[in-house]
């Protein structure tokens, strides 16, 4: 008897994890528009001084060919793209270039490759290519995970 | 509160009374206890497998001192930088704290020499013991001194974390403090009281899957030696233990039992969650609110784009310090728990709820803790993974002496963890934002309301708060 109450119950529960599932896919798999123009060439000049970078946020299209000009003003810094596998040491005073093509979408971190000083390991900036579409997604998902801790928990 | 003194019911039980309802032995519901698997039985009931371990991380921690104060100045050359921010911080949060709760506080080295003074004995604890075995003063119970330590390390967190000089004389006065404090106050009052680690493990104890519990409360009952309570250096009587927050599972109560009823439990995640608390005391809640804010500061300052904040994290005394040292006071101790009180005001509010606002936050905090712990956990993977091919580095050369031990080459570049970190991250806070819903939504209805209106001000600051974290690290 007890076996034949909770058995509806249960196909109901599952129905409703199925429909969550589906949407978690959703979430994860519905195209987003990049929101870029047509490629172009670009040029960035980067001032490196001890543990910061000016500008620390570079935003570029995908496709963009880019050029970093990375000045170091005090003592000697690096700058290695995190999924780009470049890098760049500037000495004092002196410029250094890298160029490639912006051909991945999203949020990477960059940081210095030399030795500058303590706070060194956390000299970091950030290159947006295009849309942080993983991001957009990221929120959804929190939205939906949040639904349904609440809906798991109830009693 | 668990330790006996404490519990004042305790006291009134009666030899030959029943407290609660007997439970069959070694059957506890959704419990494993590991205590009955012959070798884990042998390796825990014999003192010397932990003691060796033990022994090892104080030579371990005495050399990690040696080298902080005479080694390479330069943070990512020194071995007690990179073995303590780096390796051992991140195995503490990756490790032990999701897996053994407490655990590390089994192993840990600091309050050694202070036991061994106490117990005036290695081993075997002498008749004799040494010091003053004060109490610890009743105004300062609870972790309101383990939150401000946290605070305290958060304010000069960037020197700290890169200064090999700084990080050895820290330890060395924590090293000192408990040494001190061994000697003045009875148990481990510096774990229990100071030590911010301790409080950071402890409250995060509460959602991991280990506990030392009692078996049979009767047996326990009526048990007149209290032998468990007499050799926990903690102070703690297991059979009043409500939650793990403060068992540093040394095993001693296990060991002593000569009815061989307390286990050491396998347990779902987030067991002690989700209950109506037993005391309306608010430093566990301003403490989740101090470890909720600081990761979010952290993740700002350490894995941000932002030199200036870096900057003003790491120039002490200067204007542009001051006013971090602000900023983070206010986050921490005045907007975020204000906004959780909010929160859980405009709850009580809307649902007519008849319990006082301070049991209700204290009670609504709970929820905190697996959010909490996912955000730090998250967090970690971006500041320490990157930086874990430096560990191979200070092994070679711990000194920065040019040393080659294992003829190993050094780097100081960062890892790239790119390709797996913003998915890990994502589904940690995923993990912690679902896990904190659902204890949340347990806990409607148990505190006091009579209709079981979702407390949505509460998930409304764990929904901002999951993007505000995501947003910092993925975004």
């Amino acid at each position: 008897m007890k076996d034949q109450n909770l058995q509806p119950q249960n196909s109901i529960r599952g129905w409703h994890w199925a429909i969550l599932a589906a949407l978690v896919l959703v979430v994860l798999l519905v195209p987003i528009p990049a929101g870029a123009t047509a490629p172009t060439e670009r040029t960035l000049h980067i001032e490196a001084s001890r543990f910061e970078y000016n500008p620390a946020i570079l935003k570029v299209n995908p496709g963009d060919k880019v050029t970093i000009e990375l000045v170091a003003t005090d003592v000697v810094h690096g700058l290695s793209i995190d999924g780009y596998n470049l890098e760049a040491i500037a000495d004092p005073g002196k410029t250094a270039r890298i160029t490639f093509i912006a051909n991945r979408q999203g949020s990477f971190r960059f940081h210095c490759t030399t030795t500058c000083g303590n706070l060194h390991p956390f000299m970091i900036g950030k290159l947006e290519v295009g849309r942080n579409t993983w991001l957009l997604r990221a929120i959804g998902l929190v939205g939906m995970a949040l639904f349904a801790g609440a809906w798991k928990g109830r009693k | 509160m668990t330790r006996l003194q404490d519990t004042l019911w305790v006291d009134e039980i009666a030899p030959g009374s029943k407290v609660g309802r007997s439970s069959k032995r070694y059957s506890i519901p959704s419990r494993v206890n590991l205590y009955r698997i012959p070798w884990l039985h042998a390796l825990l009931e014999s003192r010397w497998p932990q003691f060796l371990v033990r022994a090892l991380t104080l030579i371990g921690f005495v050399f990690t001192i040696t080298t902080a104060l005479f080694g390479s100045r330069v943070g990512s050359h020194n071995f007690a930088i990179i073995m303590v921010w780096i390796a051992w911080w991140t195995t503490l949060k990756l490790g032990f704290i999701p897996f053994g709760g407490r655990s590390w506080c089994s192993i840990c080295p600091i309050p050694l020499p202070g036991d061994w003074l106490q117990n005036g004995g290695i081993l075997v604890k002498s008749e004799r013991k040494r010091g003053l075995n004060l109490r610890w003063p009743k105004s300062l119970r609870g972790s309101w001194l383990q939150s401000s330590g946290f605070l305290l390390i958060g304010l000069f967190s960037a020197v700290t974390l890169t200064d090999p000089h700084v990080t050895g004389w820290v330890l060395l006065a924590l090293f000192t403090l408990a040494i001190g404090m061994s000697l003045v106050f009875e148990h481990r009052a510096f774990c229990s009281y100071i030590c911010p680690i301790g409080g950071f493990s402890g409250i995060y104890a509460k959602s991991a899957p280990v506990e030392v519990r009692v078996v049979d409360k009767e047996i326990c009952a009526k048990h007149g030696d209290k032998s468990c309570y007499q050799a926990c250096p903690w102070g703690l009587y297991p059979l009043a233990m409500k939650d793990s927050s403060a068992c540093g599972l040394c095993m001693e109560c296990l060991r002593a039992c000569p009815k061989d009823n307390l286990a050491l439990n396998l347990r779902p995640y987030g067991s002690d969650l989700g209950r109506p608390p037993t005391s309306s005391r608010l430093d566990e809640s301003w403490l989740a609110l101090i470890m909720l804010g600081s990761a979010l500061a952290f993740s700002a300052v350490f894995t941000g784009p932002w030199g200036w904040l870096k900057s003003s994290a790491f120039e002490i005394g200067s204007q542009a310090w001051l006013a971090y040292a602000a900023g983070f006071l206010v986050l921490n101790v005045l907007f975020l728990p204000a906004l959780f009180t909010l929160c859980v005001w405009s709850w009580k509010k809307i649902s007519h709820n008849s319990s006082p606002l301070r049991r209700l936050i204290v009670s609504q905090a709970q929820g905190l803790l697996p959010l909490g712990l996912m955000a730090w956990i998250a967090f970690t993977i971006s500041f320490a993974f990157p930086k874990l091919n430096l560990v191979l580095g200070v092994l070679n050369d711990p000194f920065g002496w040019g040393w080659h031990l294992l003829n190993a080459a050094s780097s100081s570049n960062s890892l790239d963890v790119s390709g797996f970190s913003p998915y890990l991250q994502v589904a940690l806070l995923l993990v912690g934002v679902f896990w904190s819903a659902s204890v949340t939504r347990k806990l409607t209805g148990s505190d006091g309301t009579h209709n079981s209106f979702p407390n949505i001000p509460v998930l409304a600051f764990y929904l901002v708060y999951s993007i505000v974290m995501v947003w910092l690290l993925v975004g």
